[in-house]
């Protein structure tokens, strides 16, 4: 074995580079559809969401703990919406906490959880699934 | 006189993992009982101690490895031992300030981060020093580096971006476009996951080449290309975990092809079946080789599982259900902990030459544990494609009918976690009591 490591160094040189340009790309790229910036208000909620680790129950976008179901479009599926979101937060219902917020932080978790829904769909049930092992999603508001 | 630190780090991880088995064992009793003592220790109290507390067991237990190995078992002279100590005591006084703030809710950060974020701080510099440390004494050492020492290095160096990157969310710059958020997040966390499996998988390798007395599994040029292959998918294999996220959908095409390049991985594993650990002498290691072997086998399963779901047509149906926690599961249990076990026992071994670490216990513990594990990770794999099933095909009943009717195989997971928390808490017993009896005055 050859103590030569340049060949190993220049590899990992330009891999570095690699994953400094795409970074930087990621990191600059928004959704595919464009929505508004959170609001302070989805902000809130979101911190709320975050301390009181809804997301160890439920998912967004299918990411999460798995106790509970997925919460993405519960702020526009049928028969749900702000109110139904209110009354499980102030009930607890099976493993769900019985949470003590006030109305003010309630009106910021659904402002939140508005704000998800329309970024997008899931579960994502109008997708297409091609030949090739590739999913076309449906975007929100796509025809 | 050696440090005794590198002793130290392996106590303070065999404790984390077996708190975390515990509280990951409470936490699944809630599937079974939902409403038992929801009020106070609730499910979303639980997750965090057992996520945290099992994964600074893998860190723990390999950062204290490969201290190990380079102080006692290559006999480098450390940088600075007194870094190691600084090192220890800082992770052991944030590990003491995350439990508070999980008891105590200050839970602000993000899954698998979740306590309050200024902790990472502590965190980051411990790394540092490691880094400092380990740069510098191998360095000094060694020329021409087998590939676990190239492996170690990068878990270290990207193990402090992606915990920053983890945390980027603090930066309205990133939080306010939450799809923009929501992917960084995910990416950090998966590459952070790709961090530590470098410092593992390097110590399986580390461990072939010293059981096997062979330097060259870990200097050849076939071991490189899997380092390198590794390291691209460590950076630009993320995405398969976001997959169904309305991202540019670029961001998802790299995924998928750059997720593809696994085939090679096991197709060599199978080409080389034979060749590989099956080989290892028996005779000087037994329960290491045990553990290894055990580790062959899962990385098998794991990555066929793997494999598949980073085909978008297939994650589809499996993301967001118990398909994903058994992978994660499958990963952390039946290829990390592995090795980290088989680690452990050539440790002992090199403290102390006589100890006998197949004792009939230790053996029992070890099938107890491998069958356990299997059950466990195929009750994941029902569950989850039940739950599957009912979002996309069936699509009738409520959420809670569905958790109903999967009830058998929560109880088989509840049952056999805690087969997998008994067997080992067995076969790490006497491990504890020697790395105790090294660290009495
Ligand atoms: C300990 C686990 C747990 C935690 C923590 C938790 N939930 Fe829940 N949640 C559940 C479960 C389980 C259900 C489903 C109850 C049922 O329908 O049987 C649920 C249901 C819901 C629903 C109704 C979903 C639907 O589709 O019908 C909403 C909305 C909700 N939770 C919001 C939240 C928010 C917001 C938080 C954080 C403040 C939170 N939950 C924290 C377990 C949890
Ligand atoms: C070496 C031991 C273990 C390791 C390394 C480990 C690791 C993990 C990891 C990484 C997760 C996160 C999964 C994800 O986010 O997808 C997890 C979740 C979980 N684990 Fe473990 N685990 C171990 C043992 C156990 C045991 C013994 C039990 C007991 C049954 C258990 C129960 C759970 C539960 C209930 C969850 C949460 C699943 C959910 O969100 O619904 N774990 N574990």
């Amino acid at each position: 074995m050859s103590n030569n490591s340049r060949p190993y160094l220049f590899v990992i040189a330009i891999l570095l580079a690699l994953f400094g340009f795409y970074n930087y790309v990621v990191y600059n790229t928004d959704g595919y559809v464009a929505v508004e910036k959170l609001s302070p208000a989805a902000v809130n909620g979101q911190q709320l969401f975050q301390s009181n680790r809804c997301w160890s129950c439920h998912q967004l976008y299918g990411s999460g703990g798995y106790l509970g179901p997925d919460l993405t479009n519960i702020y526009s599926a049928e028969g749900k919406g702000p109110n139904y979101i209110k009354a499980f937060l102030n009930s607890g219902v099976k493993s769900m906490p019985q949470f003590n917020f006030s109305e003010e932080e309630k009106d910021a978790l659904v402002e939140y959880l508005k704000r998800v829904d329309e970024t997008g769909i899931y579960p994502n049930y109008d997708a297409e699934i091609e030949a090739t092992g590739w999913v076309k999603i449906k975007y929100k508001n796509e025809k | 006189m050696k440090s005794k630190a590198p002793i130290y780090f392996l106590l303070f991880a065999m404790t984390a993992l077996f708190l975390g088995m515990f509280f990951g064992m409470t936490a699944s009793f809630q599937y079974l009982m939902p409403e038992f003592l929801k009020e106070n220790i609730p499910f979303s109290k639980l997750r965090p101690f057992h996520v945290t507390s099992v994964i600074s067991w893998i860190v723990l237990c390999a950062t204290g490895s490969i201290y190990f190995f380079l102080t006692y078992v290559e006999k480098f002279k450390l940088f600075s031992p007194l870094l190691v100590k600084i090192h220890f005591i800082i992770f052991l006084l944030t590990g003491v300030a995350i439990y508070f703030s999980f008891a105590f809710d200050y839970t602000e950060g993000r899954e698998y981060f979740a306590f309050a974020p200024v902790l990472m701080v502590p965190i980051l510099i411990g790394w540092v020093l490691f880094g400092i440390n380990y740069f510098k004494t191998i360095y000094k050492n060694v020329k021409g580096w087998p590939v676990y020492y190239w492996m170690w290095g990068t878990g270290i160096v990207f193990m402090c971006y992606h915990l920053m990157e983890a945390h980027f969310w603090l930066f309205d710059f990133f939080r306010l476009n939450f799809i923009k958020d929501f992917s960084v997040q995910w990416k950090s966390t998966g590459s952070f996951t790709g961090s530590w499996n470098m410092l593992v998988y390097g110590i399986s390798i580390y461990l072939m080449s010293k059981i096997k007395k062979d330097s060259n599994v870990a200097t050849n040029k076939v071991a490189f290309f899997f380092y390198f292959l590794g390291l691209t998918n460590l950076m630009f294999g993320w995405a398969h975990h976001t997959y169904l996220l309305p991202t540019q959908p670029w961001i998802r095409y790299v995924a998928y092809g750059i997720s593809m390049t696994e085939w090679i991985v096991l197709t060599s594993i199978i080409y080389n079946w034979k060749r590989s650990v099956l080989k290892v002498e028996k005779e000087n290691h037994p329960m290491a080789y045990r553990f290894l072997l055990a580790t062959d086998l899962w990385i098998f399963i794991n990555i066929i599982l793997a494999l598949l779901f980073s085909i978008p047509a297939i994650n589809f149906f499996t993301h967001g259900t118990h398909i994903t926690v058994a992978h994660s599961m499958g990963t952390t249990i039946g290829i990390n902990t592995t090795i980290l076990f088989s680690a452990l026992f050539f440790i002992v071994h090199q403290l102390y030459p006589n100890f006998e670490t197949d004792r009939k216990w230790v053996k029992r513990g070890f099938v107890s544990f491998t069958i356990s594990l299997f059950i466990f990770f195929v009750s994941l794999i029902i569950a989850g494609a039940k739950r599957s099933y009912w979002m996309y095909v069936s699509k009738d009943g409520s959420f809670s009918e569905m958790q109903d009717a999967l009830i058998p195989y929560y109880i088989s997971f509840f049952i056999f976690g805690i087969a997998i928390f008994v067997s080992l808490s067995i076969v790490a017993f006497p491990l504890f009591k020697a790395f105790l009896q090294k660290i009495k005055p």
